[in-house]
C-alpha cells in the first residue's frame, strides 16, 4: 500500500460489521472440533514433554514424512529429507530470499505477484522485477525478453518467482505450455524457480496441471508448500523442498531466525495428515468455497460496473477485478469501508504504481450472503463514483465497450 | 479517578486513534487513574452510564469522534471530556467552515473553493471549474472538506486534473476543497490550555516541492521541535496560531497547521483532537517545553475538569 495512512485505514477492517473481502483466511470454522479434540487428546496422553519442548531445525520426521504425502497427492516425488518445516508459507519465502539474496540482487516475480511476498523482497533490497501476466500465468515471451536484456547487462536474477497455480492475487494458472517453457528457460539460463503452491489442492473444475517442480524433477525448482489452507493457517506449517546446498544454508538461516516451528503445531499436523480423512475435508473445503467463488464472481456480474474485467478461478481463494481506470482503487476503498466493505487495492501487488485500478477480492473466509452484500456494496460505490467522473467530464458511459458476455475472455 | 478512555471509533483515522490511545491508557495508568478502555459501538451509551466515569479522554481522530458526535453525547450525559467542546469540534472538522471563520476574524488563510458532491452531480458545478482555477490559481491543493489525516490529498498542477483530483479527495467526504498552494516552510503550533507549545517543522527529506503527498509518509518528512525561526517569525506563526485557536473556540489542546511563506503564516487547518502516538507533533512540542508525555495527560485531564 502506497502510505502508512492507508494501512491506518485497513484497521476499520477488524470492527465486526466490517463485510472484509480483503484477507487470504481460509474457513477454519469448517473444521470438526471433533477431530481437533482427538488430536489434543491424543497429544495429552502420549506426547507432552516432546510437544513442549524444542525440536529440530528442519522439521521433525513425522511431518516430513506426511509432506511428501501430501506433495504425491499432487503427482510429486521427493525425499523427505529434502524437506525443510518452515514456520508458515510465508517464513518460506523470507528464508528462500535471506538465503539467495544479497542487496541489488535481481529477483523476478509476477505482476501481480503475491501482496505479502514485496515486502520479504524488499527487506533484502532485491531489484523486483516484475512480468506481467494474462489469464494463462505469466507470459513467458516477455520472461524471455527480460532474461535477456539482463544478461546483455552482465545480469542474471537469483530466482524467479511465482505462484503458477490459482495465483494470489491474480486467480490465473500458468498453462502447461508454459509451464514446459519456464522450466526449459531455467534449465537453460540456470536460474532457480521459487514455485510457491498454497493453492493447488483447493481445485474446483477442471484438471490439474503438474507442478513446476514435478516437471523439472526438483533439478532448478525450489517447492514452497503450506498446510495453511488445506489444513490451518493458525498451525503456522509451510515448507520448503530444495536441493541440498540451499537446503543446509536454509537450515542455517531458519536456525538463527526461530530455531524451529513449533514442535506441538508440527505433531498435531503429522499425526493429522498420517490418517486419509484429510483428504476428505480438502473435498469438503472445495465444496464450500466452489460455492463462494460462484457466489461471488455471480454478484460481480449483476452489480459491478460495465467496463469491469475479472478473473473467474478455476481454484484457489481469490478473484482480481480490474474497473475502469479513471477510478482508483485506494480512493475506492475509502468509500467502501464507510459502508462497511473492504478489499485490497491493487497497487500492493506491484512495485511500480500499477495496479491503481484493480482490486483483490478473497471468496474463502466469507459465506455467501455476505459475498454477495459486499460486492452489491462495493459495485454501488464504484458505480457513483464512475457517475460523479462522468458528470464532471462529460463522458458518456466512459465510452467503454459493452461488458462481455464472458468476464474471464476479456482478461 | 475513574477515566473512560474512548479509542478506536469507525472512521479512516481507527489505527491511529487506536495507536494514540494505547499509549494514553498506559500514561493514564502510570500517573494512577482507573482506566475504562472503550471502542465505539453501539453499547456506548449503555457502557457510559455503567461506568459513570469522572471524565473521558477522547483519543479519537476523524468523523464522529473529532466532530463533535461523540462530544455531544458525553455533555447529554453529563460526562466531562478532554479537548475542545462540541461547537469547536464542528467548526474545526469542517475545514471550509473554519476558513471562513479565519478570515472574519482577520487571520490569514489560503484562498479557496469548496465543492460538494451534490453541487457537481445535480447543479452542474463542473462548469465551473476554470473559475475556481481563476480564483486559487495553480498549482492548488484539493483535499476532503473534512478528514483529519492527509488522507485523500492531492496537488493539481493542470486544470484538466481536477477531476480526476475531486474523485479522490469526495471519496473521502461528500464535499472536497480546492486551496491556493502555498509554498514555505511547514509548520505545526500545539496549544495546550492557554499555552503555546514550541513550533514543530516538517521538512521533506526531498527536494519536490509538489510532493506534498510524500511528506505525509513514514520518511516522508523530518520534525525538528523547536523550529529554527527568526523571533519575529516565531512571535507571528505563535500569536496567529493562537487567535485562530481562539477563534474557532477551541480549549484543552489542539494543534494549528501553517505555512510559512514570503508572505508571513497561513493558516491550513485546526486539528480539534491531534494525534498522540510516539511519532505525533503534540506529544513532540509538549516534550521541548519541558513537558513529559504523562505530565501531558494529566493536564489535558485538569483542563477538561
Amino acid at each position: 500500500m502506497r502510505s502508512s495512512a492507508m494501512r491506518d485505514m485497513m484497521a476499520i477492517t477488524a470492527r465486526p460489521e466490517v463485510i472484509s473481502l480483503a484477507g487470504g483466511l481460509p474457513d477454519t470454522s469448517t473444521f470438526p472440533p471433533e477431530a481437533f479434540a482427538a488430536e489434543m487428546d491424543r497429544i495429552a496422553k502420549t506426547s507432552v514433554a516432546e510437544v513442549l519442548q524444542y525440536g529440530p531445525t528442519e522439521g521433525i520426521d513425522l511431518v516430513r514424512e506426511q509432506i511428501a504425502k501430501v506433495m504425491a497427492a499432487e503427482d510429486m516425488r521427493i525425499d523427505p529429507m529434502d524437506v525443510t518445516v518452515t514456520t508458515g508459507g510465508q517464513q518460506a519465502i523470507d528464508l528462500i530470499t535471506k538465503v539467495l539474496i544479497d542487496p541489488g540482487d535481481a529477483l523476478i516475480c509476477d505482476a501481480p505477484t503475491y501482496p505479502g511476498a514485496i515486502p520479504t523482497f524488499c527487506s533484502y533490497e532485491a531489484d523486483i522485477i516484475q512480468i506481467e501476466c494474462d489469464s494463462d500465468g505469466m507470459k513467458i515471451d516477455i520472461l524471455e525478453q527480460t532474461l535477456a536484456e539482463l544478461a546483455a547487462k552482465g545480469r542474471k536474477p537469483k530466482f524467479i518467482y511465482s505462484v503458477p497455480t490459482f495465483q494470489n492475487p491474480g486467480g490465473a494458472t500458468l498453462s502447461l505450455e508454459r509451464r514446459h517453457r519456464l522450466v526449459a528457460l531455467a534449465r537453460e539460463h540456470e536460474i532457480l524457480v521459487v514455485e510457491d503452491n498454497p493453492y493447488g489442492l483447493l481445485r474446483y473444475e477442471g484438471d490439474p496441471l503438474p507442478t513446476l517442480y514435478s516437471l523439472d524433477g526438483g533439478n532448478y525448482v525450489v517447492y514452497l508448500g503450506t498446510f495453511s489452507k488445506i489444513l490451518s493457517a493458525g498451525l503456522r506449517i509451510g515448507w520448503i523442498v530444495s536441493p541440498t546446498p540451499i537446503r543446509e544454508k536454509v537450515v542455517l538461516g531458519k536456525a538463527a531466525s526461530d530455531l524451529c516451528t513449533s514442535t506441538l503445531t508440527q505433531d498435531f499436523a503429522g499425526e493429522y495428515f498420517k490418517k486419509d480423512r484429510w483428504r476428505e475435508y480438502v473435498d469438503d473445503l472445495v465444496a464450500i468455497y466452489r460455492n463462494r467463488r460462484d457466489a461471488m464472481v455471480g454478484a460481480m456480474s449483476e452489480y459491478f460496473p460495465h467496463g469491469t474485467t475479472w478473473t473467474k478461478p478455476e481454484g484457489g481463494l481469490f478473484v482480481w477485478a480490474t474497473l475502469p481506470d479513471v477510478i482508483d482503487t485506494e480512493d475506492l476503498l475509502a468509500k467502501a469501508l464507510t459502508k462497511g466493505v473492504a478489499f485490497v487495492p491493487g497497487t500492493g501487488a506491484y512495485v511500480d504504481g500499477r495496479g491503481a485500478s484493480s482490486m483483490r477480492l478473497n471468496f474463502s473466509g466469507v459465506k455467501e450472503d455476505e459475498i454477495i452484500e459486499g460486492i452489491r456494496r462495493i459495485g454501488k460505490v464504484a458505480r457513483e463514483h464512475l457517475a460523479l467522473y462522468e458528470t464532471m467530464t462529460g463522458t458518456d458511459e466512459m465510452r467503454l465497450p459493452p461488458r462481455p458476455e464472458d468476464p474471464e475472455e476479456e482478461r | 479517578m475513574k477515566v473512560a478512555l474512548l479509542q478506536g471509533g469507525r472512521s479512516l483515522e481507527r489505527g491511529v486513534s487506536l495507536r494514540s490511545g494505547a499509549r494514553v491508557a498506559e500514561a493514564l495508568s502510570d500517573i494512577g487513574h482507573e482506566v475504562e478502555v472503550l471502542d465505539l459501538g453501539p453499547d456506548l451509551v449503555a457502557k457510559l452510564e455503567g461506568i459513570r466515569p469522572d471524565v473521558a479522554f477522547i483519543a479519537l481522530h476523524g468523523t464522529e469522534g473529532e466532530d463533535g458526535t461523540v462530544q455531544a453525547l458525553l455533555d447529554l450525559l453529563d460526562i466531562p471530556h478532554t479537548g475542545p467542546g462540541v461547537a469547536a469540534c464542528q467548526r474545526c472538522m469542517d475545514k471550509s467552515l473554519a476558513k471562513h471563520i479565519l478570515r472574519e476574524n482577520g487571520l490569514p488563510t489560503p484562498n479557496w473553493v469548496t465543492y460538494s458532491e451534490a453541487a457537481i452531480r445535480d447543479f452542474g458545478a463542473a462548469s465551473s471549474f476554470q473559475r475556481a482555477v481563476d480564483t486559487v490559481g495553480l498549482p492548488l491543493v484539493a483535499k476532503p472538506a473534512s478528514q483529519g489525516s492527509s488522507l485523500g490529498v492531492k496537488v493539481v498542477t493542470r486544470a484538466e486534473d481536477i477531476p480526476g483530483a475531486l474523485m479522490t479527495a469526495l471519496s473521502y467526504d461528500n464535499r472536497a476543497i480546492l486551496e491556493t498552494w502555498v509554498s514555505g516552510r511547514e509548520l505545526a503550533v500545539s496549544v495546550l490550555g492557554d499555552q503555546v507549545l514550541p513550533i514543530v517543522e516538517a521538512i521533506p527529506t526531498d527536494n519536490n516541492a509538489y510532493d506534498f503527498e510524500a511528506r505525509y509518509e513514514i520518511g516522508g518528512a523530518s520534525f525538528v521541535c523547536p523550529a529554527e525561526l527568526s523571533d519575529e517569525d516565531a512571535d507571528e506563526v505563535n500569536r496567529v496560531a493562537l487567535a485562530a485557536y481562539n477563534a474557532l473556540g477551541c480549549s484543552g489542546f489542539s494543534r494549528v497547521d501553517l505555512i510559512l511563506g514570503d508572505d508571513g503564516p497561513q493558516i491550513l487547518e485546526i486539528n480539534a483532537i491531534p494525534g498522540l502516538t510516539e511519532t505525533s507533533l503534540l506529544p513532540q512540542a509538549a516534550e521541548a517545553a519541558g513537558v513529559e508525555f504523562e505530565a501531558m495527560v494529566a493536564r489535558i485531564i485538569d483542563l477538561a475538569l
